[in-house]
């Protein structure tokens, strides 16, 4: 499905070559829902910018179902960590922006977009711009409007991170709900260990500076999971020992 | 919130200008402060306002047609240079090429006042409105390209990652994403544009002219008309605010979404 091979990057300063990516060999399969995990600044999001294409390795290749990744494309959605949705457009406006470009018909992008807003629970915000929404309803439409083009593949680079906490917890389950209903490959980037538990088939834990994987674990709670559960606190304590050794 | 306390103080709008026309009123009628050749009161102001409605004398056309003819002038060279300014900042901060071809000749025009060009258009295009509308296009030729090209320039990563990750193109990016982003900025210079232009329209219309509010200034002047005088400005005051509420109406319409807009 998403096969990273060698995956290197480095950034050129003014104190000579600086790494930020090491050799990272990743393999994610159809429908699963891998969680990359890691301190403040490592180059997660770097990672997520190479699977989608909009940041070029300076070694190794990614691959997409066998097709080597370029640049960015609709079969990758991706939704952002920054409220990336466009202003001067109303939440329809929005999520029916991918399938616009593609050329699909008014009627028959309208009834996509339809679909995913009433997926992600904004129904009668159709004409809402996004300077009336709150943070969460925001992510809500950045979910949608990833889902309304039909990508094989979800990138999500922080998507929670600017929320408060009740919210977070809420968008949480709304996104595996979102996830149940529709299966895509996720690739879900966060620093929050709790989400990750929460989310993950597999959770992939990056070492910092240069990013490298440290760990994997396979979480096979089922779902919904409970956060008070002893085994999910069990696996998230063991998970933040580990990581806690790597800063 | 705002607009309530906004509607709240508007009688301290109200109380400015009829504090204004009152301490004229003081100083010419009221107590005779100054001769009434050099300031007439406002009543006579009222009145020669009512007179110029239909009658032509001194400078030969009415109130209704030197407006006219000066807002023909106005807007007509202040659309078309709309037209090639708003896209040539949109081309420029776009297309690193359309820059650097146009900067140099860009950078030696701007610090040249509209004005200037005045005595070149007349012997150009003579006094007619042709070369009026042109010196009306070449001032406030900066603020529009300007505003323009800053405000593509703020056009976010984001947005254009997102705009790529759907495969648009350059030319689809550019529409959908960097000219949305600019509009208000856009709409910005369009509205610092409008009063230069009827700044420039009134001196040029005082040069080569032969109607218009501003010729119909200078010819008063010669006959110490100055209650005419005084009606031509507050004409010219009272359009060029009228202009630039139509034009705020306007960027209320398109743009939406944005904050400032609210």
């Amino acid at each position: 499905m998403i096969e990273c091979k060698g995956l290197k990057k480095t950034f050129q300063s003014e104190n000579g070559a600086f790494e930020v990516v090491k050799n990272i060999d990743l393999k994610v399969k159809e429908n699963e829902f891998l969680v990359l995990f890691g301190p403040g600044q490592c180059g997660k999001t770097t990672i997520l910018n190479m699977i989608a294409g909009l940041e070029t390795p300076s070694e190794g290749i990614v691959t997409v179902n066998g097709k080597e990744v370029h640049e960015p494309g609709p079969e990758r959605g991706v939704v952002y960590q920054t409220i990336s949705l466009f202003p001067w457009l109303t939440v329809m406006g929005n999520v029916e922006y991918g399938p616009k470009v593609r050329g699909i018909p008014k009627e028959k992008r309208r009834a996509t977009a339809q679909h995913y807003i009433d997926m992600v629970g904004l129904q009668g915000f159709e004409k809402s711009f996004p300077v009336q929404l709150s943070g969460g309803m925001k992510q809500r439409a950045g979910i949608a409007r990833a889902y309304a083009n039909n990508p094989i593949v979800m990138l999500m680079d922080e998507p929670f991170g600017a929320l408060d906490a009740q919210t977070r917890y809420l968008m949480q389950k709304e996104l595996e709900r979102i996830w149940e209903q529709e299966k895509r490959t996720v690739v879900f980037v966060t620093n929050n260990i709790e989400e990750a538990v929460y989310l993950a088939d597999r959770i992939v834990v990056l070492a910092n500076r240069p990013t490298q994987v440290k760990a994997e674990y396979k979480i096979n709670l089922p779902r919904p999971r409970n956060y008070v559960d002893p085994e999910f606190l069990r696996l998230r304590m063991e998970i933040t020992d580990a990581v806690d050794k790597t800063l | 919130m705002k607009r309530v306390k906004k509607s709240n103080y508007a009688w301290l709008s109200v109380l400015s200008v009829g504090s204004v026309i009152a301490i004229w009123w003081l100083v010419t009628d009221g107590l005779h402060l100054v001769s009434t050749v050099a300031m007439p009161s406002p009543v006579k102001v009222v009145q020669t306002f009512f007179v110029k409605l239909y009658d032509p004398a001194p400078d030969g056309s009415t109130l209704l047609e030197n407006i006219g003819s000066s807002l023909q002038v106005a807007l007509s060279g202040y659309f078309l240079g709309l037209i090639i300014r708003i896209p040539l900042g949109i081309l420029m901060a776009w297309y690193k090429k359309v820059d650097m071809f146009v900067r140099p000749l860009f950078d030696l025009l701007r610090p040249v006042p509209g004005l200037a060009w005045i005595t070149v258009m007349i012997t150009l295009f003579g006094i007619g409105m042709l070369s009026k509308a042109m010196v009306i296009f070449l001032s406030a030729f900066v603020a529009c390209v300007v505003n323009s090209y800053s405000g593509i320039r703020q056009t976010k990563q984001v947005h254009l990652w997102v705009g790529q990750t759907f495969g648009a193109s350059n030319l689809q990016l550019l529409l959908h994403i960097a000219i949305p982003t600019s509009l208000p900025m856009i709409m910005t210079g369009a509205r610092v544009a409008l009063g230069a232009s009827w700044m420039a329209l009134v001196a040029a219309e005082m040069i080569a002219s032969d109607s218009g509010l501003g010729f119909m200034i200078q010819q008063c002047r010669g006959l110490y008309r100055t209650d005419v005088i005084i009606v031509g400005m507050i004409a010219i005051g009272a359009l060029g605010a009228l202009l630039t509420y139509l034009l705020s109406l306007l960027e209320h319409l398109v743009v939406k979404g944005r904050s400032s807009s609210k």
